[in-house]
């Protein structure tokens, strides 16, 4: 029997602002995805170690507060070290392009920004892991 | 307004319109506003024959304050435009502050970041990349000395957007002053200090409901006794509508929200009419025009009424609704970003034509980022634009008598109160928010947002419709620069080395006491302040006496 995807989505940080993540929760739920919301305020340690404990295919982080290029690396780092660098890193939030750019090229996923279609974050995880 | 022989024959000519519109060219879709609330096409003397005017318009400036809380309006006085800005260092946030008022602004609004909102301070390991990124960094009065420096605190007002920590801010702004030679009694501003939309939407909170309702009402006591021209808090719906509410929703939780912080002020032994006048609100401006106009009229009579009603007030400034606006970030778009300029200007114009006390304005580029100075500009210069070239600020509540506008005011005030029977069912606020009732809420209109638009229900110019393939943005955008956390860190530990440690204990143990006790926790703050203790340092003893608030999943 094929596998269920199953991703786990995380507000790292401070920042508070869970509209977002909250939404795409629901869109993933009704794509058929298994979702895990680890609410607010969770660290990177917390994060990964939900991430493996889950068994996950991909993490997905809300970021507003521009704390994305400590946060985004912290976890990536904390990925590898575990050796679970095949989880798919991805995210989405208040992001500068620049930033964007830079953080592709350390190895994480697509970051959406405000307005993207919940579709377009769904079908891009699904084509993701399913390629894999 | 009709009599009944006029009104017969009106029925029968909107009947006979209401056959012609049926038969004529109509586009197979819902009409709808923002909330997702189907409008009629049409709103004639009929929708209004039942309303009373004294009892539900009226005169400006009188009960039930529909039309407005002063009786001049902007005839009398412009709205304040009031933008809200912080960011990096407080020496950066201070050249901000002295650019702003440079270009006209007439009143400040501080940002602070997201350690300083959460009680910590800079150097704290969950404050790690966060120093003075969505606002200024404020560890100890030190910092407030800097950010107002040259800004003479007894002709600027000035506004702060705390809540968990507010008593600590607004003791650094009076200490502030106090070095400057201002007395508390003049200070004018406000600290935002609502703590219940925090739960609900924002979810910036420390301690739990009860010790966090305490420091609200000792906020309330204190400057009603010493600070008597400040408004203690700031009852915002701004950030629930932000987090997906309708505008029904929006006007309800608000409103529930203040009747609830009158509520604790009355048990705590204060009189109704030495507090009230001193409460403010914040709304948000969202994008579909006539709602939000027939929202912000509706919450002025909604307060009031209840002020009168059921809480005793008699001092009628107790029952005018003041409020500041915002217009509404979560309308913006990533793509096309030139475009929000233009959203923003038909939210600030509602925000206007609802008679708002004061105003920001939001900067194009926010969805990237904190708004550089060329977008904050052109933000500032709508405000301008709406208020010198329009003509809209000439006539006082231009749009009462529309049939349109009142019915959608009284469509408002009806859901509300639908709302507030419904929280009152449930075990009031507080059992509301600990239950996740308004949070489920939220989230579910939230979704029925996404998915209209995702349905193309709902165009959104540049997202769903009109899109730019392969669109370059090209608009400058603010970075905060890394080193301000590192100078923050260090300035940080030099004033720790540096200040009187033994006076910071002594100050910080009376807080502790005080805490664990039920004194008044301001004025334990304020020697803390003085003796410069750090804000984490204040929110460490209040979080070991009170604990830490934990939300419930609600997905």
């Amino acid at each position: 029997m094929e596998r269920k995807i199953r991703i786990l989505l995380a507000k790292p940080g401070l920042d508070g602002h869970d509209r977002g993540i909250k939404v795409i929760a629901n869109s993933f739920r009704d794509a058929g995805i298994e979702t895990i919301y680890a609410g607010l305020r969770q660290t990177p340690e917390t994060i990964v170690e939900a991430a493996i404990q889950e068994d996950v295919d991909a993490i997905g982080l809300s970021i507003l507060s521009g704390a994305h290029m400590t946060l985004f690396p912290a976890v990536l780092k904390l990925l590898k070290e575990r050796g679970a660098d095949d989880i798919l890193l991805f995210g989405g939030g208040i992001i500068p392009e620049e930033d964007i750019e830079e953080l592709n090229k350390m190895g994480v996923g697509r970051l959406f920004t405000p307005g993207t279609p919940t579709s377009e974050i769904v079908e891009y995880v699904k084509s993701k892991i399913e390629k894999e | 307004m009709f009599d009944s022989k006029e009104l017969k024959k009106l029925e029968k000519k909107q009947k006979k319109w209401e056959e012609k519109f049926k038969n004529s060219r109509l586009q197979q879709r819902k009409f709808i506003t923002v909330s997702m609330e189907e409008v009629a096409p049409l709103y004639t003397p009929l929708d209004s024959k039942d309303r009373d005017f004294d009892e539900k318009i009226g005169f400006p400036g009188e009960y039930p304050y529909t039309r407005g809380v002063q009786t001049s309006m902007y005839r009398g006085r412009t709205w304040t435009m009031r933008q809200f800005s912080g960011m990096g260092s407080a020496r950066q946030t201070n050249e901000r502050y002295h650019y702003l008022l440079k270009h006209g602004q007439t009143g400040l609004s501080v940002a602070f970041d997201m350690p300083t909102l959460m009680g910590y301070d800079s150097d704290h390991v969950f404050s790690k990349g966060e120093v003075g990124l969505c606002g200024v960094a404020v560890d100890s009065l030190k910092d407030m000395e800097i950010i107002f420096d040259g800004i003479p605190l007894d002709k600027i007002s000035t506004s702060m957007t705390i809540n968990s920590p507010s008593n600590i801010l607004l003791a650094m702004y009076i200490a502030v002053a106090e070095k400057q030679g201002v007395p508390q009694e003049i200070l004018t501003g406000t600290t935002q200090n609502d703590i219940l939309k925090e739960y609900i939407a924002q979810k910036e909170w420390i301690y739990p409901p009860a010790p966090s309702m305490r420091l609200i009402v000792d906020s309330i006591e204190y400057c009603t006794k010493h600070v008597p021209k400040w408004n203690t808090i700031s009852i915002s719906g701004y950030h629930i509508r932000e987090a997906g509410a309708t505008a029904a929703q929006e006007l309800a939780f608000t409103l529930a929200d203040g009747f609830a912080y009158v509520e604790a002020a009355i048990e705590r032994g204060m009189d109704v009419d030495d507090f009230a006048p001193r409460l403010s609100f914040f709304f948000n401006a969202h994008l579909d025009f006539f709602e939000e106009i027939g929202k912000y009229r509706a919450a002025r009579r909604i307060w009031a009424r209840r002020m009168k009603e059921k809480y005793g007030a008699k001092n009628p400034k107790s029952m005018l609704m003041r409020f500041h606006t915002q217009t509404a970030g979560c309308s913006l778009t990533a793509q096309q970003p030139e475009n929000n300029i233009v959203r923003t200007a038909f939210e600030a114009l509602s925000g206007v034509l609802g008679g708002t006390q004061s105003l920001h304005t939001n900067s194009m580029d926010e969805t990237y980022a904190l708004p550089s100075e060329q977008a904050v500009k052109i933000a500032l210069r709508t405000q301008q634009l709406i208020a010198y070239e329009t003509g809209v600020v000439n006539t006082i509540d231009p749009l009462a008598g529309s049939y349109f506008v009142e019915a959608m005011t009284d469509r408002l005030e009806d859901e509300a109160e639908a709302y507030f029977d419904e929280i009152e069912k449930r075990g009031g606020v507080i059992q509301c928010i600990e239950d996740g009732y308004f949070q489920r809420e939220i989230a579910r209109a939230a979704y029925n947002y996404q998915k209209a638009i995702e349905k193309g229900d709902r165009v959104v110019v540049g997202v769903n419709e009109f899109v730019e393939e392969d669109e370059e943005i090209r608009i400058p955008l603010l970075k905060i620069d890394k080193q301000v956390e590192i100078d923050q860190c260090e300035m940080l530990e030099k004033l720790r080395k540096e200040r009187d440690n033994d006076a910071v204990k002594r100050t910080l143990d009376n807080l502790r006491a005080v805490a664990e006790g039920d004194g008044n926790t301001v004025e334990a703050i304020l020697e803390c302040v003085r003796a410069y203790a750090t804000e984490g340092e204040m929110c460490d003893v209040m979080r070991e006496v009170w604990g830490e608030y934990t939300e419930k999943s609600i997905i």
